[in-house]
């Protein structure tokens, strides 16, 4: 079976002065597939999501989101493809002015013919499938634990029932227990939601957990991309200190023990 | 249009979305369309028809698409009906679907009950009281400000090597040198208003020469400090708030005082001495440059040559009116920095507040000084000055 290429990037390059972050850079996402993106600090993971997402142009080459070239096409056409994604951001990077419920309710205000009882059903319900519980929409964000803040944010990017979602560093900061739950919801919602994530992390449970499939940005391009098995394969110095370092190790333990 | 490949695209695209149909057959209904997020007033309207009383059987196999809020409303729809004593089933649907309404399913919210909110009399009564505390405390947190702010002073006194002398010269720069140009030309355009609107009145009474006596005590003792306090209230009240609000919104406030920096010694202290240091100057900018415009006036208006109008000045004004406008300079100058410094440290988590505070900062920095000044005044007639 082929499988429907929904992001593809072609030749992409990116460069801050004359720092040059990414270079010839490919990669292909499938639907319906957890992607994890890997690399050392500097190597440009936020700087890629951040150029698919449509928040920073590249310097050159090619993006293709749902077969549509994204980087040349009106504001109309990169608003459509912007409704069928969804970003989370850091630390949620919720408007810290509105409520939780109120922040979730954002994206379907863009929505004709969805009334104010509708919408904060919805919202609840997002809140709710997001393992928030129901008093945490009444809350601002500033009165919110950081792992809350996370699981808000996440609300809010899958209000439209997105296809592609980016997650950039879901378990960063969290204590473990926090971020293995965090994990699992993820895998549940891509599994109902037939939703397509794009997840840029350092934590090697969330790779093991939760990625379908790995790609390794590393020498100003996507240098490997394949499963967590191939991953263990691969020579590459830095790949191979990465996937065998001593947590690699833990992580891989984890794993097995919980089956 | 051609169409996505697979179904599951076709679905997604609101353009191909089929219009969502809730149809009898036979016993139990046909659901066909799609029931997603950008039609759901014409789904949930569509399900509503559903009706009728013990197992009712709802067929999904024609259902192209549905998403979380599709799946919301089903669900609605079914708990409606049990309110009423019916069954609805869900036939003939796709896994994914029937997983997709699982999952709505178990993450129904249910909303915890809240009070409901009613104003009584007595919650308004509760709510002037608050509003009455909270301004008496909002006046001994500023004394408490000020106090702090003297403390830190008098310890630096003591301990010279610990006065940042870099932070108090930029704020120096920051909140007199560079309102320099603004002061001078309100001071100017001061003078010009008063030689003005005096000369239309005096000359009426042909005591076209006391416009001198009227422009020289009204700036010197009230106007030229008073509205140059005005404007470092506006300028600098906001400043401070902003940048101390800031740095307490994320969190550098706390990073300081756990590196056993003090931050009333260093952000305080420099802030408001600076403020004292150069309001007075200021002020004198704001007298000078009031006078000098009063006296161009005086001269094209009523052909009072500037020799004249100085000696005038000299012989008549009394050197009192300026001791009594400058008096006031400090007292301004500390109103303007402590409710700057104290707003800044009340700004909470979010970027809302800092707005907020700050501009309740520079309304109360306008309004105290001007209390200031009507106090002022009201001393210096008691004691005859």
């Amino acid at each position: 079976m082929t499988r429907e290429v929904v992001i593809s990037l072609r030749g992409l390059r990116n460069q801050f002065g004359a720092t040059v972050v990414h270079e010839n850079l490919d990669l292909d996402v499938y639907r319906g597939e957890v992607l994890g993106v890997v690399g050392g600090s500097g190597t440009g993971k936020s700087v890629l999501l951040r150029c698919i997402a449509g928040l920073r142009p590249p310097q050159g080459g090619q993006i293709e989101i749902f077969g549509k070239e994204a980087l040349n096409c009106s504001e109309a056409e990169r608003r459509a493809i912007d409704q069928r994604m969804g970003v989370m951001f850091q630390d949620g990077a919720l408007f810290s002015s509105l409520t939780v419920r109120e922040n979730v309710e954002v994206p379907m205000r863009t929505l004709p013919g969805l009334d104010a009882g509708m919408r904060r059903e919805l919202a609840d319900l997002k809140i709710s499938m997001s393992g928030l519980p129901y008093a945490a929409g009444d809350k601002y964000p500033s009165e919110l634990s950081g792992g809350m803040r996370k699981r808000a944010g996440l609300a809010r990017a899958l209000a439209l029932d997105p296809e592609i979602v980016f997650l950039d560093e879901p378990t960063a900061g969290l204590d473990p227990i926090g971020a293995s739950a965090f994990d699992e919801l993820i895998s549940a919602l891509s599994e109902t939601l037939g939703l397509t994530v794009f997840l840029v992390t350092h934590d090697l449970d969330t790779l093991h957990a939760t990625c379908d499939r790995i790609a390794v940005l590393a020498e100003k391009r996507v240098l490997y991309t394949g499963t967590m098995a191939d991953m263990l394969t691969i020579e590459h110095p830095w790949v191979h200190e990465y996937f065998h370092g001593p947590r690699a190790r833990a992580a891989v333990e984890a794993q097995e023990r919980t089956g | 249009m051609s169409l996505p490949a697979t179904p599951d695209t076709a679905l997604r695209d609101d353009r191909a979305a089929a219009k969502v149909r809730v149809t009898r057959d036979g016993q139990g209904w046909v659901l066909s369309g799609s029931v997603t997020v950008r039609n759901l007033s014409d789904a949930a309207s569509a399900l509503r028809q559903i009706e009728g009383s013990g197992d009712i059987e709802l067929d999904l196999s024609q259902l192209e698409s549905l998403d979380t809020a599709g799946a919301y409303a089903l669900q609605k729809q079914r708990q409606k009906l049990a309110a009423v004593g019916a069954a609805l089933q869900f036939v003939n649907l796709r896994a994914d679907h029937q997983a997709l309404i699982d999952r709505v399913e178990a993450a129904m919210p249910k909303p915890e009950s809240v009070p409901a909110a009613r104003l009584s009399v007595i919650d308004l009564l509760e709510k002037l009281g608050r509003t009455v505390t909270g301004a008496g405390r909002f006046l001994i947190d500023l004394v408490a400000m000020l106090g702090l702010f003297l403390a830190r002073l008098g310890y630096l006194l003591r301990h010279p090597s610990e006065f940042r002398v870099t932070a108090l010269v930029h704020h120096c720069d920051q909140v007199g040198w560079k309102a320099v140009p603004i002061v001078a030309l309100m001071g100017f355009l001061i003078g010009v208003v008063l030689a003005f609107q005096g000369s239309v009145q005096l000359r009426q009474f042909g005591a076209e020469i006391f416009v001198v006596d009227l422009i020289a005590i009204s700036i010197l003792r009230e106007l030229g400090i008073l509205l140059t306090a005005i404007i470092v209230a506006g300028r600098t009240a906001s400043s401070f708030t902003a940048a101390i609000g800031s740095m307490k919104m994320r969190e550098e406030i706390d990073a300081m005082r756990t590196l056993a920096i003090d931050p009333a010694t260093a952000l305080f202290v420099p802030r408001i001495l600076a403020l004292l240091i150069t309001l007075p100057i200021l002020g004198a900018i704001a007298n000078v440059m009031g006078l000098f415009g009063g006296a161009m006036m005086a001269w094209i208006e009523l052909g009072i040559s500037p020799g004249m109008f100085l000696t005038r000045l000299l012989e008549d004004t009394s050197v009192d009116h300026v001791l009594v406008g400058f008096v006031k300079a400090p007292v301004f100058a500390m109103i303007i920095g402590v409710i700057g410094c104290h707003a800044g440290m009340q700004v909470g988590g979010n970027a809302e507040s800092l707005g907020a505070q700050t501009s309740a900062a520079v309304v109360r920095a306008i309004f105290m000084v001007i209390v200031a000044d009507a106090l002022f005044s009201v001393f210096f007639a008691i004691m005859g000055i």
